[in-house]
């Protein structure tokens, strides 16, 4: 459920087909760079309603979600 | 406060992205996609001060107003041509007014927070005509082998005369002592007995954690005095906002949920210019023809300091 929503986030972020990103993808693999990372950051905060560090969150789509169900979690 | 008179002024040279491209390893692309800036202003023979008081001059003349008639000037900067005397004691000079004048150092957010001390002239009635500046010249702040910096930053000034009124609804203004985020070291000066090693005078910034702040604050600061003056963000015309980065500001578009065009934005020809820039901004909203008595406005700023302000403006 958290990897599908990171996908959609990346994907519409990217401006990018969903079916293109996978679990295992990696921001590296998509281009992200650190000004897309902290967007992208800013973006599952406000879709997760949870504070992301994008030093923390890690930088594939399965750390994110991992990341994400962390804090999730622990709230 | 009531804004009677606005102005602002423009190195007469324009860098566009390709000559910095010459200069340091970047392009035309990176810039306008990352930052959304196409050219900007660089001095090459005016001061700060003399910006200043060009701008200071086309507001008088709007205001129609001559300089003898001000209390009181206040410059917001942190590129001041020289230490002593102030930029505003040089505008007064300049501009033939014969009233206190002092500089304000609060980074980016330099011409709201001096916005904030007019108004508070204007209240104790200590002032009725204040004359209040932003006025950089980022370009002798910056490493100019840095590109992540140098393709950012712009020269300019802008000013607005304020006289006693009820147009000035809310304000705030926050401020995060940190050294960590953006920072501009100060020479050190050459006494033999002090022991700090100099480093570089030049902005230093880490653009995710300015990218973080800038996004959170703008929106927070909106939203805090858009109710504190008892109005809706939907009741807005214009946010007028410190222009840092376009992504910044199409961020905040996103999360206030307001429209493109309610977000006023220039940075794409004068790129970022510190304290002047709200104040330039201001400037060319009020010249736009767009405005019209009773419209609400939110001008806000965020930068070094780390500091941001925001206030709610209702033309009178």
């Amino acid at each position: 459920m958290t990897t599908e929503k990171v996908i959609a986030i990346l994907a519409s972020h990217l401006d990018m087909a969903e079916a293109d990103i996978h679990e295992d993808t990696t921001f590296e693999d998509l281009g992200v760079d650190s000004l897309d990372a902290v967007e992208v950051a800013m973006e599952m905060e406000d879709a997760f309603g949870i504070e992301v560090d994008p030093k923390e969150a890690g930088t594939s789509v399965k750390a994110f979600a991992a990341y994400i169900d962390a804090k999730l979690s622990a709230k | 406060m009531r804004i009677i008179g606005t102005g602002s002024y423009f190195p007469q040279k324009s860098v566009t992205n390709e000559e910095l491209s010459q200069m340091v390893d970047t392009s035309d692309a990176w810039i306008r996609q990352r930052v959304g800036i196409r050219s900007r202003h660089i001095a090459t023979n005016e001061t700060t001060a003399e910006m200043a008081a060009e701008a200071a001059k086309k507001a008088l003349a709007a205001a129609n107003m001559d300089a003898s008639e001000l209390d009181l000037i206040i410059a917001a900067t942190m590129s001041a041509d020289m230490v002593c005397p102030t930029v505003a004691g040089e505008v007064q000079s300049a501009i033939g007014a014969n009233c206190p004048a002092f500089d304000l150092n609060s980074a980016c957010s330099g011409f709201l927070f001096a916005l904030d001390t007019a108004e508070s002239f204007l209240v104790r009635g200590s002032a009725h005509n204040v004359l209040v500046i932003g006025a950089e010249r980022m370009s002798k702040l910056l490493n100019w082998e840095d590109r992540s910096t140098c393709v950012i930053f712009g020269d300019g000034a802008g000013a607005a005369v304020v006289t006693a009124g009820n147009g000035y609804l809310a304000s705030r203004l926050h401020t995060e002592g940190n050294a960590s985020v953006i920072t501009v070291p100060a020479p050190l000066g050459n006494s033999p007995f002090f022991t700090h090693l100099q480093t570089l005078p030049y902005v230093q910034m880490n653009g995710q954690e300015t990218f973080r702040f800038a996004v959170k604050r703008m929106t927070e600061d909106v939203l805090a005095v858009t109710a504190q003056a008892g109005i809706k963000v939907s009741d807005l015309k214009y946010i007028v906002p410190h222009q840092a980065n376009q992504r910044i500001l199409d961020f905040a578009v996103t999360r206030l949920g307001i429209p493109a065009e309610r977000m006023f934005s220039n940075i794409e020809t004068c790129g970022n210019t510190s304290a002047a820039s709200a104040a330039i901004a201001l400037d060319a909203v009020m010249r736009s023809g767009n405005v019209s008595r009773g419209d609400y406005l939110v001008l806000c700023a965020f930068g070094g300091g780390l500091s941001s302000a925001a206030c709610v403006i209702q033309i009178e």
